[in-house]
């Protein structure tokens, strides 16, 4: 127990000098490191801009008020595209991933270079932002709403695997084993063991999966690959705020709506 | 299971007993998302020529992509990551110190019902908009920049953190709270110290995971010119210097997943 001589009395404190040095020292170099990097976006920012802030944000909120609410004829399309580059990106992105997840988990790899190989496709997809992947498509395929379903699914692709193939390794192996002493080869191992254990974590990833990719596929439009964030760019570029401002309140309650069946329909898994 | 052999027979074989137990619930689901997908890929109007044509330009758009130049050609490169990590840094303790207060007022243990509503709403608002759409915003109140993109990223970390922090709250132990409570300590001793010892081991390993996000968004906040790398790779883009483009991405690709190794080396050393 640590304690303090003071006028040669011992009492108790928290922590003895050498923990409190450790800690000031670690203290000090944090908030160096913070105020260095203060130091260095400050240094490019033009603050001139940074204090007219307010009467900017005024000025744009009274731009947006009220909603034009007619803009909503055209926006039917638009979000039906977005829904459906979230579903379809999700479907792509569960197709490839399952089969990764049960490569990569520590006891369903075939090898330890497979092994590699798979934990390398989940950090390079988790790595690479959907928007980025969506800059790339839309060079290759073309603009629209292909190039934005493919990169929602290439961007889901390591965080479901790695959900996943972590619900893998952590199964109860007893049932495994019971499977293999009946002579199972290991695909049957595989379908009728491991597979029934992990099936709801599967359908609980995708949904969970499915909600947030909605809310990233209101913006893939930002560089032409479909969906609602096309009419949002087009509506910034043209400064039509009125719209702008239906279009977030369209994104909102989209976003609520995905939210609410996400959580339903996990409820009811699990 | 099922049985195949008939009613007075012992059965002879088994039927895995399927996922969704009620067969009106799986019949209805399995149609259902058959039409959908049908709706679904009829609207998506995939133009097969196009992509024929992408196919070839594909070919010719990853070959411009190796070998990865990292010569760095404008001087931006390393002067872009730079300042990806001092946004990212900055943003991260920005938008911590900003969720706490915010964290105790949805935490529903803690705040009365009205404070409890507005920080809810709060979060639910930080948390609906994609940290690229605060960030166009942010570019418009204050002009080009990494300044909105450390806004934009602050705001993004009040709706992740401050959701999480209540949640930890209102799961922590009652009755450690009751007893600090018992001694007789005020609103902010009780909090200091009954709550907070027991969300600070997690709040610590969250605080790291949501500077490696931040990283990672701070690429994209720069396309809407918020800043930071992302600004550099857009460019890079729009210049079709391909190779140095790729020389971005796996360097984002390499820190993200040194970042990824040290925050669960991390979370386990303060668990």
């Amino acid at each position: 127990m640590p304690t303090i001589t003071n006028n040669g009395t011992e009492s108790w404190r928290l922590r003895t000098s050498k923990e409190q040095w450790i800690r000031w020292v670690c203290w000090l170099i944090g908030i160096t490191i913070i105020m260095y990097a203060w130091q260095m976006i400050s240094e490019k920012t033009v603050w001139f801009f940074v204090t007219d802030a307010p009467n900017q944000a005024a000025d744009i909120g009274a731009r947006m008020v009220p909603p034009k609410w007619s803009y909503m004829d055209k926006l039917w399309k638009p979000v039906w595209d977005t829904i459906n580059i979230a579903t379809l990106g999700t479907v792509i992105a569960m197709v490839i991933a399952v089969p990764v997840a049960f490569a990569t988990a520590r006891n369903t790899t075939p090898n330890i270079v497979v092994r590699t190989i798979g934990l390398f496709i989940i950090v390079s997809s988790r790595s690479v932002n959907s928007l980025i992947w969506a800059l790339i498509l839309v060079f290759i395929l073309g603009p629209g709403v292909l190039a934005g379903t493919i990169a929602i699914g290439l961007r889901s692709v390591g965080f479901c695997a790695k959900l996943i193939y972590e619900s893998i390794e952590e199964i109860d192996h007893t049932q495994v084993e019971a499977i293999e002493a009946t002579g199972a080869s290991s695909s049957q191992k595989m379908l009728f063991g491991i597979l029934p254990q992990v099936l709801p974590t599967i359908a609980g990833v995708g949904i969970y999966r499915w909600d947030i990719n909605i809310r990233e596929s209101t913006i893939l439009g930002l560089v032409g690959a479909g969906g609602i964030g096309l009419q949002l760019n087009g509506s910034l570029n043209t400064l039509a705020w009125t719209q702008v401002s239906l279009i977030l309140i369209v994104i909102l309650v989209t976003v609520f709506i995905s939210e609410w069946v996400s959580a339903k329909v996990r409820g009811a898994i699990i | 299971m099922a049985d195949s052999s008939g009613t007075d027979s012992y059965p002879s074989s088994w039927k895995k007993a399927p996922f969704i137990k009620n067969s009106f619930v799986r019949w209805l689901l399995i149609v259902g998302g058959a039409i959908y997908l049908a709706a679904a890929l009829g609207t998506m109007n995939i133009d097969i020529e196009r992509v024929k044509e992408g196919l070839p330009r594909a070919q010719r758009f990853l070959d411009s992509f190796f070998p990865p130049n990292f010569a760095d050609n404008r001087g931006v490169l390393w002067e872009g990551i730079a300042e990806s990590i001092w946004m990212a840094i900055i943003s991260t303790v920005a938008g911590i110190a900003l969720s706490i207060p915010v964290g105790l007022g949805a935490a529903r243990n803690l705040a009365p019902a009205w404070v409890y509503l507005f920080c809810r709403g709060i979060i639910a608002a930080s948390r609906t908009f994609p940290e690229i759409i605060l960030a166009i915003f942010a570019v418009k109140l204050f002009g080009f920049g990494p300044f909105a993109g450390f806004v934009a990223l602050a705001l993004g970390t009040i709706g992740f953190y401050a959701k999480l922090l209540a949640e930890d709250i209102e799961n922590s132990s009652a009755s450690q709270a009751e007893a600090v409570k018992a001694t007789g300590a005020n609103w902010f001793q009780w909090v200091n110290y009954s709550i907070q010892p027991q969300v600070m081991p997690r709040m610590i390993g969250l605080s790291v995971y949501r500077l490696d996000i931040n990283f990672r968004e701070s690429a994209v906040v720069g396309i809407v010119g918020g800043g930071g790398i992302g600004a550099t790779l857009n460019t890079s883009f729009s210049r079709y210097e391909f190779d140095t483009a790729a020389a971005i991405l796996i360097i984002i690709i390499l820190i993200v997943m040194a970042m990824e190794y040290t925050s669960s080396f991390m979370r386990k050393w303060v668990q």
